[in-house]
């Protein structure tokens, strides 16, 4: 038995048409086909999804959580930014 | 024979095939070589034993609830048992579970394929549903060859070894005797035969893909379909039984 761990995966999952794909988890497998079936046997065993993808864990960039300062805080502030000044006309429920 | 004992046989056979090589592969649960893979097993054995309760329902209403699909299942012993003897050879380690369950999942898809268009519509339903399934448990079984076969000197190695062994118990998949002849002459039953070349063609291009020998020796072992099994199955029914035996009619 070899002690080489198989590479790791994101799995992302759309659970119904109109959706989005959506981060459910993280797998190892040997190769992409692997990954997706081992997605479909692990993830959507009680009828979850519709849809699988899944991306290489080491072929995602992240954002530094030493920067959080200087990316996300900044925006704390701008409240204009929220479209929350505008009168919702009657009759409109979802907006 | 009626065509309804005829076909309670018929129905038993496919079930029987269906349960027990269920069994086998819930052995693995909690023993996967990596958590996935034990969970694509177990995922595999629910789909079979889920087909074995859906035939062996319509099993007994055929011999007019005689007994229900629990006693089927779970009060006959290894003589009444009529599946065949490759479903119920050990696991072994995962080549073998892997190799077994190729040979097996090739049949099994011709055969739901052809088991759909039967004239009882109640086979053919359920052969229907049971097809979905199988085309992924062939898919997945036969990646698996391509991927131990091209793989590593050890897992080629294990892999040939266990296609080899198995090879053996091949040809009782397309068993008939006059059981069949009676139903395929009414169209409910499937002309096993006329699988055959099918399945060989599947299997040998899947072994080429994975660089493995096609087997070469040409002895061939039958007898599960007549009830006459290896040692093997008497212990798993040992196993899968050991409650209902014990605790007669218990219910959970």
């Amino acid at each position: 038995m070899s002690s080489k761990e198989w590479p790791l995966w994101e799995v992302f999952i759309r659970s119904k048409q109109g959706l989005s794909h959506k981060h459910v988890g993280s797998l190892r497998a040997a190769d992409a086909t692997m990954a997706i079936e081992n997605a479909r046997d692990v993830y959507t065993r009680r009828s979850e999804g519709i849809s699988i993808w899944v991306v290489e864990s080491n072929m995602v960039s992240a954002s530094d959580p030493l920067d959080s300062d200087a990316f996300f805080e900044p925006s704390e502030d701008k409240i204009y930014r929220h479209p929350t000044f505008y009168d919702v006309p009657d009759g409109i429920s979802h907006m | 024979m009626t065509v309804k004992e005829a076909l309670f046989t018929y129905v038993l056979r496919i079930a029987d095939d269906s349960l027990i090589l269920g069994q086998r592969i819930a052995e693995w649960c909690g023993h996967g070589p990596i958590l996935e893979e034990d969970i694509a097993l177990t995922n595999i054995s629910l789909d079979l034993i889920g087909q074995a309760t859906n035939l062996y329902q319509f099993a007994s209403e055929l011999e007019e609830n005689k007994r229900t699909e629990d006693q089927l299942a779970f009060l006959r012993v290894d003589r009444e048992f009529s599946n065949a003897l490759l479903v119920e050879q050990p696991n072994k380690d995962f080549g073998f579970t892997i190799s077994r369950q190729f040979y097996f999942d090739a049949f099994r898809k011709l055969f739901f394929e052809a088991l759909a268009s039967s004239k009882d519509e109640r086979l053919a339903a359920i052969a229907e549903k049971s097809l979905k399934e199988t085309k992924y448990h062939l898919k997945h079984s036969s990646e698996w060859i391509i991927r131990l076969g091209d793989g590593t000197e050890e897992s080629k190695k294990r892999i040939q070894e266990a296609i080899n062994f198995h090879w053996k118990f091949t040809d009782e998949l397309f068993f008939q005797n006059e059981i069949d002849t009676q139903l395929i002459d009414l169209d409910i039953a499937i002309p096993l035969t006329s699988l055959k070349a099918n399945w060989l063609n599947y299997v040998v291009t899947v072994l080429h893909q994975a660089t493995l020998e096609i087997p070469t020796n040409t002895f061939q072992q039958e007898g599960g379909r007549l009830g006459f099994h290896s040692e093997h199955l008497g212990y798993l029914l040992a196993e899968m039984q050991y409650m209902q035996r014990a605790f007669p009619n218990l219910e959970w």
